[in-house]
Formats: C-alpha cells, structure tokens, sequence
C-alpha cells in the first residue's frame, strides 16, 4: 500500500502483522464500556433483552468489525480520503437539512434503505480527519496565517453553521470543540487564541439572542432552575438529579433503579441512560465508569504522542478528543451542571450512528497505532 | 529539501506540550464530574432517595365499608351489597373519552347524563384517576362489559360496595338516603374519602345525621406508580377504619305493619315506648324508594316525587305541623286540674257566647251537662272553651310545652318541625295587637295559631301515659355504645291530673258513646285509651253554618279535614303510646282504626318484652346483646 514518497516507513506491515500491533487491551477496554450499555438496556427495558439491548449488542459487533478493519487500513489512505469523506459528510449534512426526515421536532435523519443516519455524527469524525491532513501540511508558523487559519476555520463554521440549522446545539458545540482543540494542538499562535477567548465571550449572549431555537433557550433557562417548572421542562433535568443521586454510595443494585423503569427518566435508553447506571450502581459505580472512559483517552493521548507523523497526531488526538467531548457534555447534562442538549453517552447510550462513528473513530485511533512508525512528510503529497 | 525539517521538530514538541495542557483540562473536567458525582450521591443521596421514594410511591384511598343500620333487634335496615360498575381511565383510552363511552354505550345502556356527568368527573380528576361511568349493574351486563373488555381502551371493570336499603320505602324516612357528594358537602370537610369519584354521603334521615360514624375513615394502598401515576403494584395496605354500625330502637316488624296499615293515605304514624320515648316505628306515607338516590334519580321520577300532592319526600312525622284539633285537650285537662278546675261543670247547648262572637261546639245539639270526664269522652268543645276561658292563655301556653309542644322533640333524625304554641307575649310581638279571648277559647281546642307535628303529639301521648317527661329517641347504641338516656323527669301535674286524664282517654274507647268507642280494642289486658280530633283545613263561614255545614266527602280532598288521633296502651299498664295523623281524612276515623290495628299488632307482638332486644331501662348500662355481628 505505501508508495514512494512516503517509504520513510521503516517496513511494510502485513494484515497479520497490523492485527498483532491493535491494542488490544484498549478493545476490551472497549467492550467492557459496550457491556455496560447492553446491561442497561437491559435493565431500563425492564430486565429484557428487547427492545434496546439486543439491537444494540448486534451494532456493537458490526461496530466491532469497522474498528478492526478501519484499524488495518494505512492512515496514508485515510489522509487521501480525508477530502472526499469531509465534502460527502457536508452534501448529506446540507440534503438533511433540506430534505431531511423530521423527528423530535429537529431535522437530524436522513433514510439511507432500513438505516436511519445522521450526518452530524458522520461529520464529527470527517472533520477531524480533514483537519488533521490540512493542518498536517502547515507548520507552527503557517498556522496562524490568516488565510491558512480562514480556511480551518471555515471547515468548522461551514458545517457548525448546517448542524445548529438543524437545529442540534450539542452536536455543533462538538464540532466546534473538536476544530477549536485541533487548532491548538496544530499550534495556534496565542495571539490568536486569546481575542478568540474573548469574542466568544461576546457571542454567547449574540447566539442566546438570534440564533437559539426558543426549545433551547427553555433548556437553558430551566436548566438555571430546575425547580421553577419542576413538571414541565425542568422535568428532565430534576428526575435525572433523582435517578442519580438516589443511587447513593453503593446503588439500589442491577434491576432495581425505580426511576427509569417507571419512567420517571426521560429519554431512559438514550441521552439518559447513565441515571440508570447511576442509580443501580451508585457513586462506586460511577467512579469506576469514569475510571473506564479515563483509561480510554488515556490510551487515545499516549497513542496520539507516539506516533510519528503529524497527521497520525491530530487525528488520534482529534478522535479521543471528541470522544471525550461526547463524555463531558452527556455526563455534565444529565447531572445538572449544563443545560440538556442531546448528546448520548458513547458505547452506552443506545442508538445505531452514534455506535458506528464512535466504533468508525476508534478504528482510525487504533490505525494511527497501528501505523505509528509511518513518516509523513509536511510538504508531501498524497496517494 | 528534506522530508523533515526543524519546523516539523518544533511543531511535534508543541503538539506534546499542548496534549499534555488538553490532558490537564480533560482530568480537570473529570474531577469536576466525580466531585458532582459525590455531591449528588454522597452528600445528597439521602435527600435524593426519598424524592425517589416519593416520585414511586402513591397513595390511594381505599374507601371504608359504610356501617351498617340495624333495628333493636339487629335486623339489618341498611347495609351493603356489591356494586358491579364499570370505570373509566381516561389516560388508558386511547382513543378519547368520548369514543370509549360510545363503545361502552354499545354493550351497556348509558345516558346522555351519565356521559355528562362522566365527561364532569373527568375534567375536575387528575387522568389517571377512574372515574365511574356505570354502576350497579346486573351480572349479565357486568359480564358483557368483561367479554368486550379487550375491544374497550381504559375501561376497568370493578366490584365495589354500595348502600342498600333491604326494605326499601318501608324505611325511607328514617333512614334517609346517600347519595353523591355535592360541592357543598366539601365545603367545610375535609375528609379525602369526599373527593373520591363515586363515594357516597348521608344526605338525609339517620345516614345524614351519623354520616360521620357511619363513613368510616379512609383505608389507603400505598401503590407504586409510573410517570403517568399508573399503579405498578401495591406496597402495603391499610384498609382504614369500617363505619360504625348504627342501633336504632325501630322494631323492624312493627315498622312494617305500620308502614302496610297506612297503606296509600297521606299520613303519618309514630309509635314510641311510653316509658322511654324509644321510638319503634315511624312512617309517614307515601314513601319512596331510598335506593333510587344512591343509584341515581331520574329527572322523570324526581318530578313524580316532587309534583305528587301526597308529598313523599316529606317525612310527616317530623316535618309535618298540623293543628291539633282536639287531640290538645287531655294538655288543657292536665291543667284544669292541676288549676282548681277538676270539680268543673259545664252545660253544652251547641254554642257559647263570648262578648258578640258566638262560639260553636262540633255538635250541634249540645252535650248538656259536661264534666271534665265526659268532656274528654265526648270532645265537647264548649267545655274547654270554658276551661280556657278560666285558664287564660298564659297556663295553657306553660301546660302545652311542658307536654312537649311547640318545641322540637330532639330526635336525632335532622328536619324536625318545632311547631308552635302561641302566647300573649307572642301576639303582643308579632303583630302589635293585644290576646283576645277568642284566641284562647280556640286554642284550647287546639285549633288557631297551635300547631304540632305528630312526632310531639307521640310524645303528648307517652307523657300522658308515664306521667314523666319521655323524650322521643330513635338510636339505641352506635359503635356498641349504647347512647345516654337520662332518666324522664317528672312533670309539673299531680297524680290526680293525669288519673283523670287517662281516665277521660279510657272513656273516649272503652265507655259507650267515646268518640273512638266503635273502634275500641276488645282483647282483654290490651286495651288502648286515646283521643280523637280533627284539624279543619279551610274556614267554616257564618252562611254555610246556617245552611248546614258540608260534609267532608263533598269537599275535594285537599278541603277535607285532618284526622288525628293520639292513644297508649294498654291502659292499665302503658307501654306503646301512639300519634296517628291521616291527612284530609277525618271522615270515618281512618287514623282510629288504623292506630287499633297497629296497637293492638304491637301489644300481640310485643317488641318490649322480647329478651333478644337490646336492653331496655332495666340495665342502661350494660353493652346491647347481639352487637357487632357479621362484618
């Protein structure tokens, strides 16, 4: 697979050989976190396989199977696919808004056969690889050129701006936290890290005014207090509090969660379903989980500084990065520190394109593993 | 130039230094999630854990099983029988509730009213509360509804308690009735058991008047809900407090005769025990059905209750004033006794003379020479016009009340009727004019301003008989206590006065020409002393006494007079003490045979002497016998 210019790779990997270098303690790792999310369906659907738990066990193993494979697979292809993966995510992401499937009140579907994806995930994971290959061939200086920095940020904005059309806050607050992290690991020249702090710091306010959907500004006003509308929209936030904190030290034990089976919890098998955890497994569990999911980007940090090329970098990073976004704002929303904005809990919460994309991220993860002696020069071509 | 330069060297050095400050921020942000994780488990958990409690655990009122009412014998007038009825989950039907009545109409019958009332109930109950569309079905239609039970979204099929009234209209008016709660019965109540859909409140008669000991206190399931307040399973029960059974002193046999004598007339009849003014029957017909208001009136059969001119919703006995007429009198011969007057002597020519205002006795041709015996025996009215006049209206006032009239007799059912004794005072107040002597001549024949209901006139007759202060009482015990009942106390006539008395009322049945002698009760050691009267209803003008006043079958009937009558017996001994009152029907002395039959059925019968009744005076204190029973 490797061709000339890039042969500064010490020797060419067989398929035996990649399947040997996978880390394979990370994929159970992994699997581990997965089993906790099967263990939950299970139990928010009341002790039963179906509806949730069964589906979700079968797009693990699919998922599975991407890892492995996106594994297996020269990060030099994945930087020349990087382009063409970013522009397709962009044209479904415009179709759904155009065309899309209306559900939850939010256009986020597009039908593709019996499959129902969102583009905004698939486009989570094209942004970072496109940046990491843009930002690859720029140097520290280059960097925070203006036109240099125009074009990153525009590869932010262009499909920020379609998603929060949507409209879905989380997932572009995602996409901005992923392109903003990318840009200060390339190297960002504080200059420019400053003042952007700082109008940030103006547009909030701008954003709450003209661009928010009046059901955000509700979550984000009931979230300031819950208590104020304790059945109505504080609903979600107050019941997830219960569920968790109800949970105590050591939990009701597995089964035994009494809000989400009397469904107390809303949206118990998605964005909610760490309350469930939380309340059969308690604060040991939690800790332990967090542990977990620590483990995990640990992994993804110590794989992102030991590979040798830039891209291989910032896309490890990038990937554990958005991984870890997906973690803080879930957890943080269903414990009440930020608003709800409707983001699922990686490998746990239920749902078919989060499962895959977060699989699809992992695999690239462990392909910069996998390939972590490659060289890739700056100024190089592609395939 | 090279594949790898110093800017490649320089930008990997800031890449790592810059992950490293990312891993930072990533721990920090971890810790802030543990650190909440703490606060929400640990420091709060406890709070947490009974919100989540709270949020699981309803709790739902379990209405008590109503006390039951029984007679002196422990004959069960008022208990409950299961009620078949079919609820309504208005969150369960999925298709609206209007649809799910239609389909509920399709098995069973139901009323535009009922689905009203439905819609009503609904609208003021949370949705997931049921809510009762039909109740008191038959089997058949109960299982209809069952059959079709997987076709009918949110319809629960139920069994629960409701009253029922055995004997029906027999009983009505001592019973009253229950029925649903109405916004003023909530107004000051706070009992939950009233905001429960289809619960069931006195409203008149004993059931309104010990609703509260009778009602119970309410039982509550602490059940696990949803959400949706949709009951998961029950946690634990408490079935709260059953009502107390209520002991009346009613003979439940004697009611029954009573009720059946006075057949269809529009009257009323009290029996009490002439020792303790414990009440053994009382009816005032027509009746109606007590189980009608518990399962729900209809417009055309309230109209029927309300329009009929025998009114069936009144409870006569008690609510009914009527003037005495001459049932009044052995009152006023108590008095001329016990003022000077027993040696008194009258001569009746038909009519006395009273300054230019002519005063008539009932009979025509006169009496001739009366005494106060005689007086009694025959009712002659110029004799008491004479008593009267000598008495002055102020004794015969203070004599009437001490009888117990015109004031209310206490009994423990609510809407009784004080009546009225006038008094100079009275008149001098009332309308600004002096007492005529006329007015106290034709009140001492209890006619004029003096009414009285027959529960008084009952009274009037039991005093007579006991020479105490009975008062009529109608609950024995409640809850297994027997209720206090006070030794009667004595009253202001001597021995002498109520011997004379009595022996007039002896006369009036059991000596040849007594107004009641043809209906006297000829079993030896059962003989009845009464007095007959009989209250006019209209004006007798001066031109319709010259030609003859009319008969009363020529009046239309509600022109006739009222037929009174007032007895105990037997005479010797007095036990049973009676009032007797048939409206518009003085003609032939209904009420007289009427109160021989009933007299005399008590007497054979004999409810007083039965040891299976509860206690009566001898031993107050001790608990009724048979109390308790069957839950």
């Amino acid at each position: 697979m490797t061709t000339r210019p890039y042969a500064a790779a010490r020797r060419t990997l067989s398929i035996s050989d990649k399947l040997f270098e996978v880390n394979w303690g990370l994929v159970l790792l992994i699997t581990i976190i997965a089993c906790v999310g099967f263990a939950m369906l299970y139990s928010v659907a009341g002790g039963s396989f179906s509806p949730w738990a069964s589906p979700q066990i079968l797009r693990f193993m699919a998922g599975f199977a991407v890892l492995v494979v996106v594994a297996c697979i020269d990060i030099r292809i994945w930087m020349s696919l990087a382009y063409p993966a970013y522009a397709l995510s962009l044209l479904l992401l415009i179709a759904v808004v155009i065309a899309g499937h209306v559900g939850l009140g939010a256009q986020r579907w597009i039908t593709l056969g019996p499959l129902g994806l969102q583009p905004s995930e698939l486009m989570k994971i094209s942004l970072v690889l496109a940046l990491a290959r843009f930002l690859h061939g720029l140097s520290i200086e280059d960097i925070s050129k203006p036109l240099n920095l125009g074009i990153a940020l525009a590869m932010i904005g262009v499909p920020a701006v379609f998603v929060v059309l949507q409209p879905n806050l989380g997932t572009t607050l995602i996409i901005l936290a992923d392109g903003a992290s990318m840009l200060f690991l390339a190297g960002l020249s504080w200059w420019w890290i400053a003042p952007a702090l700082v109008s940030v710091a103006v547009a909030v306010p701008t954003a709450w005014q003209f661009v928010l959907h009046d059901y955000q500004k509700r979550r984000v006003l009931t979230f300031l207090n819950p208590e104020s509308d304790a059945l109505g929209a504080g609903w979600n936030i107050t019941q997830a509090k219960i569920a968790i904190g109800s949970g105590g030290v050591t939990g009701k034990g597995f089964l035994e969660g009494t809000q989400s089976k009397l469904n107390f919890l809303p949206e118990k098998q998605t964005d909610f379903i760490i309350t469930n955890f939380g309340e059969e497994f308690g604060f040991v569990g939690c800790i332990a989980l967090l542990i977990l999911f620590a483990v995990v980007i640990g992994y993804g940090i110590q794989i992102a500084n030991s590979a040798r090329s830039q891209f291989g970098r910032l896309l490890a990073m990038g990937v554990t990065l958005n991984f870890f976004f997906y973690i803080m704002i879930n957890a943080s929303m269903v414990m009440g520190l930020i608003p709800v904005v409707g983001i699922p809990m990686p490998l746990i919460s239920y749902g078919g394109s989060a499962m895959l994309t977060v699989m699809f991220g992992f695999g690239l993860l462990m392909s910069v593993h996998v390939h972590r002696q490659v060289e890739i020069p700056r100024q190089g071509g592609i395939i | 130039m090279p594949l790898f330069d110093r800017k490649d060297k320089s930008r990997y050095a800031s890449f790592t230094r810059r992950s490293l400050g990312l891993t930072g921020g990533m721990a920090a942000v971890f810790a802030v999630l543990g650190g909440r994780l703490y606060q929400l488990q640990i420091s709060n958990g406890d709070q947490y854990k009974t919100k989540a409690e709270d949020n699981r655990v309803n709790q739902r009122l379990i209405a008590p099983p109503r006390g039951r009412i029984l007679d002196r014998f422990g004959v069960e007038l008022a208990n409950n029988r299961r009620n078949y009825r079919v609820l309504l989950v208005s969150e369960q039907a999925t298709e609206g509730v209007a649809a799910a009545l239609d389909a509920i109409g399709k098995v069973i019958v139901l009323s535009d009213a009922q689905k009203k009332r439905v819609a009503r109930d609904i609208a003021e109950n949370k949705k997931f509360v049921p809510v009762p569309v039909a109740e008191n079905l038959s089997w058949e239609e109960f299982a209809r509804i069952n059959m079709h039970l997987p076709y009918l979204s949110g319809v629960q099929p139920d069994v629960g308690e409701t009253r029922d009234y055995p004997y029906g209209a027999e009983l009505a008016h001592i019973l009253g009735y229950v029925a649903a709660v109405s916004v003023d019965d909530k107004k000051d109540n706070e009992d939950p058991l009233l905001d429960l859909p289809g619960f069931r409140i006195g409203k008149r008669g004993i059931e309104k008047a010990y609703d509260a000991q009778v009602r119970g206190t309410a039982g509550a399931s602490r059940v696990e809900v949803n959400a949706y307040g949709r009951v998961i399973r029950e946690l634990s029960r408490d079935s709260g407090t059953p009502g107390q059974d209520v002991w009346l002193t009613i003979d439940r046999e004697l009611q029954a005769f009573t009720d059946q004598r006075l057949g269809t007339e529009s009257a009323a009849c009290c029996v009490l025990d002439a020792q303790t003014g414990d009440v053994l029957a009382l009816s005032s017909t027509p009746g109606y059905d007590p189980n009608l208001f518990n399962v729900g009136v209809t417009p055309d059969q309230w109209k029927a209750m309300t329009t009929d001119d025998h009114k069936p919703l009144v409870n006569k006995v008690l609510s009914g004033a009527y003037p005495p007429g001459s049932t009044f009198k052995p009152a006023m011969a108590l008095a001329a006794v016990q003022n000077g007057l027993a040696d008194l002597k009258v001569v009746c020519t038909g009519a006395i003379t009273i300054g230019n205002h002519e005063f008539h006795c009932y009979q025509r041709g006169g009496h001739g020479g009366v005494d106060l015996h005689r007086g009694i025996q025959v009712s002659c009215d110029v004799f008491f016009y004479e008593v009267a006049r000598r008495l002055g209206i102020d004794k015969m006032e203070a004599a009437a009340r001490a009888m117990g009239l015109g004031s209310a007799a206490g009994i423990e059912i609510p809407g009784e009727n004080s009546g009225f004794i006038p008094g100079a005072a009275w008149k001098e107040a009332r309308y600004g004019v002096p007492w005529q002597m006329g007015e106290t001549l034709v009140t001492g024949i209890g006619q004029g301003y003096v009414l009285t209901t027959p529960l008084q006139l009952a009274t009037l007759a039991a005093r007579i008989a006991s020479g105490r202060a009975v008062t009529p009482r109608i609950v024995h015990a409640v809850g297994g206590v027997a209720q206090p009942r006070p030794l009667p106390d004595p009253l202001p006539f001597s021995d002498d006065a109520f011997a004379a008395v009595r022996s007039g009322m002896n006369a009036v049945c059991n000596e040849p020409g007594g107004t009641a002698h043809r209906w006297r009760i000829e079993e030896p050691g059962m003989e009845m002393a009464g007095k007959t009267g009989t209250a006019q209803v209209r004006v007798i003008t001066k031109q319709e006494r010259a030609t003859g006043v009319k008969g009363n079958m020529s009046l239309p009937w509600k022109m006739r007079d009222h037929g009174l009558f007032i007895a105990f017996a037997p005479v010797l001994q007095p036990r049973y003490a009676l009032a007797c009152i048939v409206e518009h029907g003085a003609f032939g002395h209904p009420q007289v045979q009427m109160a021989h039959d009933i007299l005399l059925f008590a007497q054979t019968r004999n409810p007083l002497a039965m040891r299976t009744a509860y206690p009566t005076s001898a031993a107050l204190s001790s608990p009724p016998a048979p109390l308790g029973g069957q839950g």
